[in-house]
Formats: structure tokens, sequence, C-alpha cells
């Protein structure tokens, strides 16, 4: 006898659950973002010297702080998942919204990729200080993808209350690290005095450093991936984005404090863990544990965030047709995007797997860059298509348009940079999403709903 | 060593259980429910776009 499926005929809906509050976007902003301060951001250093380090840590900060005011106004207005693309389609156009939700899969798959990678090379790290010299990574990289995916799949409270202990935790090691140095002492423990110096390759350094610069904050904008499960977006998603940007800033900058009053530039520029090797220039094993532990914790944090960011992108994708709708499904007990979520287990682990870890965070960088700059435009046409006072709005940004043009400007020095390190890099990833927008132009945007991917109880935008 | 040997098999016993678990249960959903149930959800409305007071709306 055939059973009839659960839901057929009912008329009901399903959707993703409201549980979050703003501590989880804090989290999920923070949490993918930290590992940046534990390795990675060192690479400014050898770009440009110390003090590039830390002029592109401030105007990278600059960049990202008006990536999270316009994050925070508009987001607080569209509460539904895809964060960047959702903005793109109801505001620009159906093109921009493809584009931004594929830079969105691809720079947050990539950067799950990256930390996966450093948790299987932190396992062989502590593997050798025990005495085993040849560990195989690969079965750490794909735990740590799979035990992700699964909590990500068992649904969004938890995987976000394990990403709010454990970034929490991570930051601390930082403050701790900080403290540890002694640092109202001068010569005490650091030695800024003796280790800075000018700029070793003149400003064209400078410049050079903006795009490792990035590392200090890529991926805050994830919170916006979070809209749909927020219980108010109007409140929740404000207050942790810009709580997560202030913390960002006072974290990338006792990394760069603490960094380079141990270490000279030279060695600084090229280190793997920075802040672990900081730790253990301090002579205190307690401290190298507990940077050796806070690194693993940044990166499965990040790796975590980055799980569910790109799995609601790709959802949204879906749900709006642009990519199968099969994607768009939502478990009906956990309430989460779990189809998404699986398909992008494979994609990520095949990126680990290929061990190019260089490439893989440059096109994740890329990535991100391309959807700033649309910000940009995007937030100048938001406020002209939907004033102040046409919509609601949980937060409103101050001095518009001024942000929006510090960002542009800012996204152009930092592809400059880019292209001065990774020109061949830049180019092809333009390349692949002009091939990827005239896939969606010519055989994808058929199949698309056009006014089912429209249903925001919005006003009419002014001049329409 | 044989401890990370251990573990070494312990990690790709742990991912496989996981993954296959996902697998597993996607099909069982699928199997239970209907697609258009599954694939029904809409992009989400929240008070602030109604106007409704935010003050301790998340207690």
């Amino acid at each position: 006898m055939a059973t009839e499926k659960i839901g057929v005929g009912s008329g009901q809906r399903i959707s993703m659950l409201k549980v979050l509050n703003p501590f989880h976007i804090w989290a999920l902003g923070v949490g993918i973002v930290l590992v940046g301060e534990f390795m990675g951001w060192n690479f400014t250093v050898g770009k440009g010297g110390a003090y590039a380090s830390l002029i592109a840590c401030w105007v990278i900060g600059l960049l990202y702080t008006c990536v999270a005011m316009i994050d925070s106004e508009v987001t607080s207005t569209v509460a539904a998942a895809g964060g960047q693309y959702t903005q793109a389609k109801h505001i620009i156009g159906p093109l921009m919204a493809f584009n931004v939700g594929l830079y969105l899969v691809m720079a947050y798959t990539m950067l799950c990729a990256a930390d996966a990678l450093v948790v299987g090379d932190l396992m062989k790290s502590g593997a050798a200080v025990m005495g085993y010299a040849d560990l195989d990574t690969r079965p750490f990289v794909v735990l740590t993808v799979a035990f992700l995916a699964w909590l990500n799949y068992r649904g969004v409270f938890m995987t976000l209350t394990i990403n709010l202990v454990i970034t929490f935790l991570a930051f601390m090691s930082l403050v701790v690290l900080f403290i540890a140095v002694n640092p109202l002492s001068q010569g005490d423990v650091l030695q800024h005095q003796g280790l800075l110096t000018d700029l070793p390759y003149g400003w064209i350094g400078v410049v050079a450093a903006l795009q490792f610069g990035m590392w200090y904050y890529l991926g805050i904008e994830g919170t916006c991936q979070a809209a749909e499960e927020v219980r108010s977006a109007g409140r929740s998603i404000p207050l942790g984005t810009m709580g997560g940007i202030m913390t960002l800033l006072v974290a990338a900058t006792i990394t760069w404090f603490v960094a380079t009053g141990l270490m000279p530039w030279q060695y600084l520029g090229q280190a793997v863990t920075p802040m672990y090797d900081a730790a253990s220039l301090l002579g205190n094993t307690n401290l190298q544990l507990m940077l050796f532990m806070a690194t693993a914790f940044a990166a499965i944090a990040s790796a975590n965030g980055c799980i569910n960011d790109a799995s609601r992108a790709w959802f949204s994708l879906g749900r709006d047709r642009y990519m199968p709708v099969f994607f768009g499904a939502i478990h009906p007990r956990y309430r989460t995007p779990y189809r998404s979520i699986m398909f992008l287990v494979p994609i990520a682990i095949s990126f680990a797997f290929t061990g190019l870890l260089d490439q893989v965070i440059t096109f994740s960088i890329l990535s991100g860059l391309l959807g700033y700059t649309f910000m940009s435009f995007n937030m100048v046409k938001f406020r002209k298509m939907w004033p102040l006072e046409s919509i609601h709005r949980g937060y409103i940004h101050p001095f518009h348009p001024l942000p929006a043009i510090t960002l542009f400007v800012l996204c152009c020095a930092t592809y400059f940079a880019t292209f001065l390190g990774y020109g061949a890099s830049l180019l092809s990833i333009m390349a692949f999403y002009i091939v990827a927008s005239l896939w969606f132009v010519f055989r994808r945007y058929q199949y698309v709903k056009r006014a089912d991917q429209f249903t925001m109880p919005w006003p009419r935008p002014k001049g329409y | 060593m044989i401890f990370w040997d251990v573990l070494t098999y312990a990690a790709w016993g742990l991912s496989a259980i996981m993954l296959m678990w996902m697998v597993v249960d996607a099909f069982m959903v699928s199997s239970q429910y209907d697609e258009e149930f599954l694939m029904s959800s809409r992009e989400g409305e929240d008070e602030v776009m109604h106007g409704v007071e935010l003050d301790g709306e998340n207690k």
C-alpha cells in the first residue's frame, strides 16, 4: 500500500528557525575571521615591513568598517538568507545577484578548505613535537570538514553556540598574550625600538601590503548570512556585526603590537604561525600550549562559520532557481539547508586535497573583494530607491555616501595591490566569473521564475 | 607509533560515519516528505519590516 508523503497538499510552508541572538552573529563574523590574526596577516610585514603592516591593518580596517556599516543597514531590512546576494537581487538585479552569490560560495568554501588544511598541519606539528614525524594530514582535514558539516546539518543554534565558545577562547588567548608581554614596559619583553625599521620597500611596499591586510578582517561580512535565522534581523545583525568589527580592530592591533615587538620583520614576514612563535619566544610552555590550542580553535571556528555561510548562499541561489531548486530544501526537523550543506562538503575537501593553500586563499580573498566592490554601488542605489523615510531600518549608518565612496576607493587600491603580487590569479578569477555570468545569462536564467524571487514585503522603490 | 596510527584510522572512520549519517538521513527525509513542502520556504519576514517596536522582542 502506498503511503502519502508528509506535507502533500497541506499548503504549509517550511522555514528556517529563528533562534539566533546578537552573540551568535558576533561569533559567526569574528569566528570566520579570527584565524587570520593567528596566521596570514604577517605576510603584510613581508611585503612592506612592520610599519606597512600597521598601515594596512588600519586602512583595511577602515575598508571593513565601511563593509560592516553598509551590511548592517541593508541587512537590517532584509531578513533573508543569502546576505549580499539577496541585497544585490533586490537592489541591482539578477546578474549581479548571481555573481555575488557565486563570490560568496567560492570565498567561503575555499576559506573552509584552507582552514581544514591548517587543522591538518597543526595535527602534524603536534605529532612531530611528540615524536611522530610523518603524520598523514588528510584524515584530519576530512574529519574537520565532515564533523563541522554534520554539526551544521543538525541545527544552527548548536553550531553557532560552539562557535561562540571557541571564538571567545581564541580571542582571549590574544589578550592573555598581550598581557604576558608586559606592554607598558618597553624594553622589558618587547623590543619595538630595536625591531621597528623604516619602510624597507618604500610606499609601494605599503600598497602591496594591502592585499594581505585583508587577512585581519576577511569574513566579517558573513554575519548577514544568518539574517533569516535571527530572532530580530533589525537588531541582531547590526549589533553582532558592529561588535564584531570592533573586536577585530582591537585583536588586529594587539596582534601586530605583540608580534612586531618580539620578531624582526624579515622573520615575521614569512612565518607560518607567528603568534605561536611569539609565545615560544617567551619561553613559557603554558603560553605555547594555549596559543597552539587557540590557533586550532580559530581555524575550526572559521571553517564552521564558512560552512554555515557558504551553504546559506548556495541555498538562496537554489531557492530562487539561480541554481537547481533541489538545493533550496530545508530539513523538516533540523530546519537547516541540509542539501546545500552536503553538496559543499566534497567541494571543500577537493579544494583542501589540492594542498594549494596560497591559491585557494587568493581565490577566496579576490572573491570577497569583488563582493565588497559591488556593495559600494549597492548602498548608493539602496538609499536612492528606498530613502530613509520609505522603509524602516534597524540601523542607519552615518555620513552617507562617504562610507560607500571610501569603500570603493579602498577596493580599487587593494585590486592594484593584488595585481602587483598575483596578477595572473586576478585575471584568471575575473575570466572565471565572466564565463559563469555568460552561462547564467544564456543558459540558466530561463529557469528562474522571476516573480517568485521577490517576496519581501518592501514598498515599491522610488521612481518605479 | 601505534597511538597516531590508531588516531588516523579513527579520524577516517568517524568521518565516514558522519558523512554516511547525513546521506542516509537526507534519503529518509526525501522518502518521507513531499518535495514541494521541503522547498516551500520564502524569503523571511521580520518584525522590523512592519514597524513593530524592537524593544523587548528578544527576551
